[in-house]
């Protein structure tokens, strides 16, 4: 950044017109919207590390409650999104890619695949947010949700509400456990599946939040593409909005199986 | 040799034509201003606001406890003074300090940058710490909030019938703001600063707020996270902490104390580097051991992570998990040890001058031995276990954070006004005023070290009738009102020398670093030309040879 | 060194009424001493500078020194040395404090906003006072009913954070017959200073008859052993071992081994946790048919019910219970429940309980149907 020192404090008239009044250059710029994006992307892990941290711990203290309310999520519906994801990271990088070689609109169509695909992530999210619902598996008292305690009904084979159809993989649980015998919910086991629940909520939620904002920004990044105020040597907000995307969709990478299918599908209730 | 022209000694000095008070006036000028300078000034008034708030509580608090029994206020009321007190000091006040003004105006100053990455940033960051500190008022004025500053569940989360959300909100906003506070800091000295200017050029005040950003970058989210949780558990009343449905409340402590223990070396590295500036610059020297002192702030923010645990030594964490703790702890004294160390040889030969600031230094020093070392008491387990939650660790942290923090401040504020504000302050007066501080410091908390050790637990609002007891108490109270006078003076002549002052000259210390080079007050732009450093930190001695060169290549 | 003797006695320092405040004041001293000499020894340096390199002139402009790598390495090794002793020093004091030494006498203390309640395995209860002998070593086995509270005795140096959900321990031996005061020392909220109380030193005799003052209620143990029953916990935990849980006789202090292969030591806290939440940790072999008792016992009925756990691995019932539990001779065993577990375990500590090595690890039989009781 030494090479090219000017002496006024006004930038030269051949400057970049994106070029902010307090960078000597657009290099510097570039170079402090990168280092900016990537700390403010470290802090991200710090934040949402509380929540896994969180959630390893409960899930190390209750395990057989963790692994049985895990296997109440739809895997099917969390494996699409995953792929959802994945694609949109692809065409994100796309967009990047574009934005480097200066190709409008190849940016601007790349940009808004990634929004459509965003939004399926939201949507397929949205469905099953409203299976919980259905199923009254919110925690918390704010909705009208049954006890948590299908695990013990399952086990004594009682039905305690109609509930819709359990799902396929609860089924499966293959301990069968003496009828007959007159037993109280447990009461103890189902807080520890709400807790799962509440964990489950809390970091999806964060996460769709972070997706929501993430489309906020393709949307802004649409219209300046379109605009065509992106070239070859200034196109950092698209790279700046690709490590966000990229970021986001990792997350979830790492949220899906931990959710979704640690321990869940095989062990439930193994006993 | 110290150019007498540059210290205001023989000319009369007349102030800068265009600088970044006078540019606009209008209050939409200051309220959307991108320029750092104005944003570390709407800091100034924000914090100032604060510190006489928290300040107000910690009066009641001193009163109420002028007599065992609970008389003057309800123990309830009383829990609500020491939780706001303790709030709005912390939050509103110690974090934002040094770093959020005096760091604000300093960092691209000191580095030759026109501002910080992030001007737009930098302003959000002030507005988040405004719409922060409403929440917080809100839960003041609304009834108070009586969990304690830190918040410990399951009281927080299921028993407090106080405004505890509001609180909560708060205090999750404002976390926001020194993130980006700190990311701003952070990428700033990376890529801005001047030609020449190498990163052991870099001042040590740079050194400190490069590792404050640190922590502040990767503590606070943590911190963030947690406190929403407790409020999700508040608002859906689903026990992540509550024990009685599986929750961990122990899980709270360590994530709070995971960001909050780093949060004292927020709070206190700042002012450690602007002790390195005051020493240096009032005595002439270069800095001993300058990587020393550099590292020292980094190990320190490095370490600052690893002994959270030491917050709970008393919680039923296991022993070995206790031994760890202690024994990391022990770690940090170190580069502690280290500051205080060079900065008393930086003394040796020097040129001393008793200027006000070198007083608040000397202040900080001697407050931050007593507080030093009696972190020695506290890392040591078996101790610990004894004057945990008593007013051995009160003294302790007003030591280190008052004593400390607020002397380096006040230090820092005095020694950088004539940049701030274009004028000198009344020396007499402040000079004053920092003597009334130090006493009244020394009378308000020592005593709180002998109640502690004898076993006086902290937040209690009526302790037993027992002479001494009452006695320390009403010494302490007594220094509280002294240390509150020695805090009103500056409240006095600070503002009185913005309208009546001298006119200070661009560098009345004639000290070293770039910010002594442009005008005081400087100009929006910061600097008139971009300056060009080649010469090493703190070189008070050989500038005959290396002059200020201001490399001037032809404009287009 | 006698100074610091003479300092004891002087009204600013707390009364020295355990075994370990000596040795925490010891420490107190040591690092007081450390700290005030190169506290002292900067301060006066500082001051000697300030006065020597005094500004004489405004020109002045002393010589530079860059540093010197032999002073910096000085200055961090002879500190370093001084605080890792502090660290050792710490650490020796924290294990004379948190290993309480085989041979207790062990009290129970539940916490509540804002009153400490204590429960004496003789079953005598208190509240806000806890009367204990001299020179004798005391574990307090401690809970709360809501918030987390703190039980601190400043004259003995001790304190430990009660906290709910879990049992946490302490332990203390006075050395001085008398009164100490006792505080809650973590923040619980509104009245939290005014949850104090008196601990009340005797001497032996004192106690004896402060003891048969009260516990009108029988032991702790007897409790225990009546709550067992109105719970019904006896149909399934029966001592003969053909009951659908495993026998807890001779349990208490013993490894168990649960689902996963794990091995655990049964202690209060792992009792607890059965009862409350009995499939965390299943003993290996068992079905997970144990219902919860979360909300159905108090936390002072599951401290008796945990002192008629231990009572059963008592000494005096140990002849009945015969050798070694292997799964295959497992139904050898007497049937009949202990009654007389009262008091037995005053003094003798459930680890010297060596034959039942086996007994937690025995496998149930086939659950029979049509033995319930229910």
């Amino acid at each position: 950044m030494a090479e090219a020192v000017h002496t006024t404090m006004e930038h030269p008239a051949s400057a970049h017109a994106a070029l902010q009044h307090h960078f000597e250059n657009m290099e510097q710029q570039r170079e402090a919207g990168t280092l900016g994006m990537w700390i403010f992307l470290v802090t991200e892990i710090m934040f949402f590390g509380g929540m896994f941290m969180a959630y390893i711990l409960y899930r190390s203290y209750n395990a057989d409650a963790f692994a049985a309310a895990s296997n109440r999520l739809n895997v099917t519906m969390g494996f699409i999104n995953t792929i959802v994801l994945i694609c949109s990271s692809l065409t994100m990088a796309l967009a990047v890619y574009y934005s480097q070689v200066g190709k409008r609109k190849m940016i601007v169509v790349m940009l808004i695949l990634t929004m459509m695909l965003g939004t399926t992530f939201l949507v397929v999210k949205a469905f099953e947010y409203y299976d919980k619902y259905e199923k009254s598996e919110i925690p918390g008292r704010l909705f009208p949700s049954r006890p948590f305690n299908w695990y013990a009904e399952e086990e004594h084979g009682k039905q305690v509400t109609q509930e819709p159809a359990r799902d396929a993989a609860t089924e499966r649980n293959p301990q069968a456990v003496p009828t007959g015998q007159e037993q109280k919910p447990d009461a103890s086991f189902a807080s520890r599946a709400e807790m799962f629940f509440f964990i489950y909520f809390a970091m999806t939620g964060i996460h769709a939040l972070h997706m929501v904002i993430g489309i906020g920004m393709l949307i802004v990044l649409t219209i300046m593409a379109w605009r065509d105020r992106f070239s070859p040597e200034y196109h950092s907000p698209v790279e700046l909005g690709g490590l966000y995307w990229h970021f986001v969709d990792i997350v979830w990478i790492f949220l899906f199986p931990l959710l979704y299918l640690l321990g869940a599908h095989g062990i439930s209730g193994g006993h | 040799m110290i150019d007498a022209a540059s210290m205001g000694g023989d000319l009369p000095v007349v102030p800068p034509k265009d600088n970044y008070i006078n540019r606009a006036y209008s209050i939409k000028s200051w309220l959307l201003t991108k320029d750092h300078k104005r944003i570390a000034i709407l800091y100034l008034i924000t914090i100032t606001f604060f510190f006489f708030l928290g300040g107000a509580f910690a009066v009641m608090i001193r009163l109420e406890l002028l007599t065992p029994a609970s008389d003057l206020v309800q123990p309830e009321t009383y829990n609500k003074f020491f939780t706001m007190h303790g709030v709005v000091m912390i939050f509103l006040f110690l974090i934002p300090s040094v770093p959020a003004t005096l760091g604000n105006f300093l960092v691209p100053l000191m580095i030759g940058a026109k501002d910080l990455a992030f001007p737009k940033i930098n302003l959000l960051s002030w507005y988040i710490l405004v719409i922060g500190g409403i929440f917080i008022l809100y839960a003041v004025v609304a009834g108070g909030v009586d969990t304690g500053w830190t918040f410990y569940t399951p009281y927080s989360s299921t028993y407090s019938n106080t405004y505890v959300m509001a609180a909560a909100i708060g205090v999750f906003i404002t976390g926001f703001s020194s993130i980006l506070t700190g990311l701003n800091f952070i990428v700033t000295i990376h890529t801005m600063r001047a030609p020449g200017m190498t990163w052991y050029r870099l001042p040590l005040f740079i050194w400190s707020h490069y590792a404050t950003s640190l922590i502040m970058v990767l503590g606070t989210p943590v911190v963030a996270v947690t406190i929403l949780l407790v409020g999700l558990e508040r608002v859906f009343r689903v026990g992540i902490f509550d024990p009685a449905i599986g929750g961990d409340p122990i899980l709270f402590q360590h994530l709070f104390w995971f960001y909050s223990h780093p949060a004292v070396y927020i709070m206190l590295l700042p002012g450690m580097g602007v002790i390195s500036e005051l020493i240096t610059a009032f005595s002439r020297k270069n800095m001993f051991g300058y990587k020393f002192v550099a590292y020292a702030s980094l190990g320190i923010a490095i370490y600052g992570f690893l002994v959270w645990g030491h917050h709970m030594f008393t919680s039923g964490q296991s022993i070995y998990g206790s031994l760890v703790f202690s024994f990391l702890t022990y770690f940090v004294a170190i580069p502690s040890a280290i500051k205080v160390f060079n900065w008393t040889a930086t003394l040796y030969r020097g040129s001393i001058s008793y200027d006000t600031p070198m007083l608040y230094a000397l202040g900080f020093i001697g407050f931050f031995l007593i507080g030093g070392t009696t972190g020695l008491f506290l890392a040591a387990i078996g101790l610990d276990i004894h004057v945990h939650d008593t007013y051995f660790v009160v003294a302790h942290f007003h030591y280190i954070m008052v004593g400390g923090t607020v002397m380096a401040y006040l230090g820092g504020l005095h020694y950088w006004w004539p940049k701030l504000t274009g004028r000198m302050y009344p020396e007499g007066w402040a000079r004053l005023s920092a003597l009334i501080i130090f006493v009244g410091f020394n009378l308000t908390f020592f005593p709180q070290f002998v109640v502690g050790y004898m076993g006086m637990p902290r937040r209690y609002a009526a302790y037993p009738d027992d002479p001494v007891w009452q006695m320390l108490n009403v010494l302490s109270t007594a220094g509280a009102s002294i240390l509150g006078a020695g805090y009103l003076l500056p409240m006095v002549y600070l503002p009185w020398s913005m309208r009546y002052g001298k006119y200070a000259p661009s560098n009345p210390w004639g000290a070293t670093g770039l910010e002594w080079q442009t005008t005081s007050p400087p100009p929006t732009e910061n600097f008139e030309e971009t300056p060009v450093v080649t010469w090493e930190p703190y070189e008070y001695r050989p500038r005959e040879e290396k002059v200020v060169v201001n490399k001037i290549l032809p404009t287009d | 060194m006698n100074s610091l003797f003479l300092l004891r006695n002087f009204p600013l320092f707390p009364d020295e009424g355990s075994t370990v405040a000596r040795n925490v004041d010891g420490l107190f001293f040591f690092i007081t001493a450390v700290s005030a000499f190169f506290s002292v020894l900067i301060v006066a340096v500082i001051i000697y500078f300030f006065i020597r390199y005094r500004r004489r002139s405004e020109t002045e402009a002393p010589q530079p020194i860059e540093g010197s790598n032999k002073l910096e390495i000085t200055w961090t090794v002879i500190p370093f040395g001084l605080v890792m002793i502090m660290f050792l020093g710490g650490a020796y004091v924290y294990f004379t404090m948190a290993r309480p030494p085989r041979d207790t006498m062990d009290i129970y203390v539940v916490g509540k906003q804002w009153m400490w309640k204590i429960q004496h395995p003789e079953g005598n209860r208190e509240i806000n006072e806890l009367h204990v002998p001299v020179n004798t070593s005391i574990r307090l086995t401690m809970t709360t009913e809501d918030v987390i509270h703190s039980f601190y005795i400043p004259d003995f140096r001790i304190k430990q954070d009660v906290v709910p959900g879990r049992y946490t321990t302490m332990w203390f031996k006075a050395t001085k017959p008398g009164k100490y005061q006792l505080f809650c020392a973590e923040y619980c909220g509104t009245n939290h200073s005014g949850m104090i109380g008196t601990i009340y030193v005797m001497e032996p005799a004192d106690y004896e008859a402060w003891l048969s003052g009260g516990a009108a209620e029988g032991s702790l143990a007897s409790q225990g052993q009546k709550v067992f029953q109105d719970l019904a916990c006896n149909t399934c935990h029966r001592s003969d071992a053909q009951g659908r849980g495993p026998v807890l006789d001779g349990l208490f202090g013993k490894p168990v081994q649960i689902q996963g292969g794990q091995t655990l030591v049964a202690d209060e806290s792992y009792l607890r946790e059965s009862i409350l939440n009995p499939r965390a940790k299943l003993v290996m072999g068992f079905e997970p048919i144990m219902p919860t008792f979360q909300g159905q016992v108090s936390e002072e009925q599951l401290l008796q019910l945990i002192a008629y756990i231990k009572s059963l691995g008592a000494p005096g019932e140990q002849q009945q219970q015969g050798s070694i539990n292997t799964p295959q001779q497992s139904n050898q065993r007497p049937t009949s429940v202990p009654t007389s577990a009262a008091g037995a375990n005053r003094g003798g500590a459930p680890n010297s309980n060596q034959a039942n090595t086996g007994a937690a690890n025995q496998t149930r039989t086939p659950a029979r149907q049509g033995n319930r009781e229910q």
